[in-house]
């Protein structure tokens, strides 16, 4: 009797599920990628992470900040994996304020691998300012903030199109089949060969979107590496402590007469 | 409550339980006769001892590292997730927790609806445990509102925002929960502040609820009245306590799975963006516990009468156990009353469906019919089907399936089979 009705319940609520809004814009669904930090034990691509950084580094960094990474974090297990030396040298190439130092003045020095990812301006109003009136988002944890993830952030870097003729865009803007609302203020800053890999990998638009996303998924989430390894290991674990707990309840229940 | 007299054998166990019988205690909750025939949705009661206490001990850690200030709060959270030593893994159990929490909570209620647990004499135990799902329920919306993201702020702006509609004095009162004109520093530091006292409140009643189930004793699934200790019952330990201990680890499986999964997967993607007044997001949407009651708010075209009919959808369930005119306790032995609750199963879980949805077209209509259903199951048809309904025989002991209503020994194993 129950079972029947938990079927019955089961069934009209995938009937509810199917029902879609009325009026959902025309939004394209983001286009699927069979990402290597997908699934249950799902890795970073060590050399497209490298890759992407520097097309962060080269392309997106002169407009859009990533304020919660350190340089440090480039060398960290479960990401790109720089070498020491390598991050030191990233960090330098950076020019860093501090102080006050002890006459008082601000003054800047070369980075070193502690100190937070150099935002490209100094306030939210300036950055908004030279971009038109729109924002670059922070990236930090841009690919946690969109709903479809990396997939969705790929497909606006590969989204560029020509607009439809029904569709007059203003200056500044960009028409975008994944975006939004389909219009975007940032320009498609990605054509192919405009960086030039260190690797030897071909830097074609889609290639370039790849890695760069992959990156960004990887800033989004430093620890995905270590929470799957993990993971992995509490299941396991918990499987095995469950069977034997279940052994030693059959046996606890045998000496009364009911069932468990 | 244990007849015989409990006395320590040991000298100084005796002392110190002369003058204070914490041992007495500890004899009581051991030896304490349980039927023997629970089924597995009574496991939730520890389960969710054991999610109350992982809140605690995770949110603890979690203060220790946050900051509650406006400017730092996002940030902060970033700091856990990044710098901290396995902040990233306490911070998804305490958020992922907070889900599991609610998951397990309503299993509990639910349960307690199909075997009429809320029924006389455990009406008290049904209202305190009401009083803990309020609690939780304030304590869930303030700790989402914690990370200062964009569906904190906003979901934070909408619920304050209810208490505006009460006449004359709402605006005032809006101000004064705020400490300010709007959402804003002053309201996020009172939420941490009250967001840690509450689990420590939610902890002394679920005390008063233990202590006022040990009074009556466990309901169980066939709803009778049983002799305590006797051959329906065992004792507490270590018979119910491991096997809330086979429960727990299955349901720290499935908790497990989405903290190291798919930790996101129960939260929403725009609480990444930081706090921004100036920017409203598309769907203001609450977390997916709070979804049946938000379906119901929105399915009301005036304020006001959202608001009252969204807090009388949680205070009706308070004379629940007087709305109930039947004499029979467990839906096992109620044919009618059975499909009724399958109804209500299937209407809340569609108002909670809608609740996500933009409230507009189909999905307005849906959150009307299921709001004038959710109201109709307690008013009218608890007290109907009451009176109406052509209860099946029961039996007289869990063990001895002796039939009030003409000898049917199938009626025992066919029980067994329920669980």
């Amino acid at each position: 009797m129950r079972k029947s009705n938990l079927k019955l319940l089961l069934f009209i609520f995938s009937l509810i599920i199917q029902l879609k809004p009325l009026n959902s814009a025309e939004m394209v669904d983001p286009i699927k990628v069979d990402w290597s930090f997908k699934g249950l034990t799902g890795t970073f691509d060590r050399a497209s992470l490298q890759r992407g950084f520097q097309v962060y580094k080269e392309v997106c960094s002169s407009c859009h900040s990533m304020q919660y990474l350190s340089y440090r974090n480039l060398g960290e297990s479960g990401g790109p994996e720089f070498s020491e030396q390598e991050v030191k040298a990233i960090a330098a190439s950076f020019e860093i304020q501090d102080g006050p130092d002890d006459q008082g003045e601000m003054f800047t020095r070369p980075g070193r691998p502690s100190d937070k990812f150099k935002n490209p301006y100094p306030n939210v109003q300036a950055a908004t300012a030279a971009n038109g009136g729109a924002y670059p988002p922070d990236m930090s944890v841009l690919v946690k903030a969109r709903k479809g993830g990396a997939n969705y952030i790929y497909s606006v870097l590969v989204g560029y199109e020509d607009p439809p003729p029904n569709i007059i865009l203003d200056d500044g803007v960009y028409y975008n089949k994944y975006m939004i609302g389909n219009k975007i203020k940032m320009p498609n800053n990605l054509m192919d060969g405009l960086v030039e890999y260190a690797d030897g990998t071909e830097s074609t638009v889609d290639q370039m979107a790849k890695d760069v996303t992959t990156f960004l998924a990887w800033a989004a989430e430093p620890e995905l590496e270590e929470r799957h390894k993990t993971g992995v290991k509490v299941i396991i674990y918990l499987v095995l402590l469950t069977i034997l707990v279940y052994l030693s309840m059959k046996k606890i229940w045998s000496r009364v007469d009911s069932e468990v | 409550m244990s007849e015989h007299e409990y006395v320590p054998k040991s000298k100084a166990g005796k002392w110190f339980n002369d003058r204070l019988p914490l041992l007495t205690l500890g004899a009581h909750l051991t030896d304490y006769p349980t039927p023997k025939n629970l089924n597995y949705w009574w496991t939730f009661g520890g389960i969710l001892t054991f999610c109350l206490l992982t809140q605690i001990v995770t949110g603890i850690v979690l203060a220790m590292h946050y900051v509650a200030h406006a400017d730092l709060a996002f940030a902060s959270v970033e700091h856990i997730m990044r710098d901290v030593n396995y902040g990233w893994l306490i911070r998804y159990i305490h958020s992922n927790g907070a889900s599991m929490f609610f998951l397990a909570v309503y299993i509990h209620i639910f349960r307690s609806l199909f075997y009429g647990s809320y029924k006389s004499p455990r009406e008290v135990i049904w209202i305190i445990g009401l009083l803990i799902y309020l609690l939780m329920m304030a304590a869930a919306f303030m700790g989402y509102v914690l990370p200062w993201g964009q569906m904190s702020f906003w979901g934070a702006t909408v619920i304050t925002n209810l208490f505006s509609a009460i006449p004359l004095v709402g605006d005032s009162i809006t101000t004064w929960l705020w400490g300010a004109y709007s959402v804003d520093n002053p309201t996020l530091n009172r939420f941490f502040s009250l967001h840690y006292l509450i689990p420590f409140l939610i902890l002394g009643l679920v005390v008063l609820h233990i202590w006022a189930l040990h009074v009556p004793g466990n309901n169980n699934p066939v709803g009778i009245d049983i002799k305590k200790p006797s051959k329906d019952t065992v004792p507490f330990h270590p018979y119910i306590t491991i096997k809330d201990a086979f429960a727990l680890l299955v349901f720290m499986i499935i908790f497990a799975g989405f903290v190291f999964f798919t930790p996101n997967v129960l939260g929403h993607s725009d609480n990444y963006i930081p706090a921004n007044p100036l920017v409203t997001p598309a769907h203001i949407v609450p977390e997916w516990y709070l979804l049946p009651f938000y379906a119901i708010l929105r399915s009301v075209p005036d304020k006001l009468g959202g608001v009252i009919l969204m807090f009388s959808a949680i205070f009706i369930l308070f004379v629940l156990p007087w709305l109930d005119t039947s004499k029979v306790r467990s839906a096992v032995f109620r044919p009618l009353y059975r499909q009724f609750f399958w109804i209500l199963v299937i209407d809340v879980l569609m108002l909670g469906y809608v609740g996500a949805m933009p409230a507009e077209g189909i999905y307005l209509v849906l959150a009307r019919v299921g709001t004038i259903y959710y109201f109709l199951h307690f008013i009218v048809v608890m007290p109907v089907v009451g009176y109406l309904e052509k209860t099946d025989p029961i039996p007289m002991s869990i063990s001895e399936p002796v039939l009030s209503g003409g000898a049917e020994p199938s009626i025992a194993r066919k029980m067994d089979e329920k669980v």
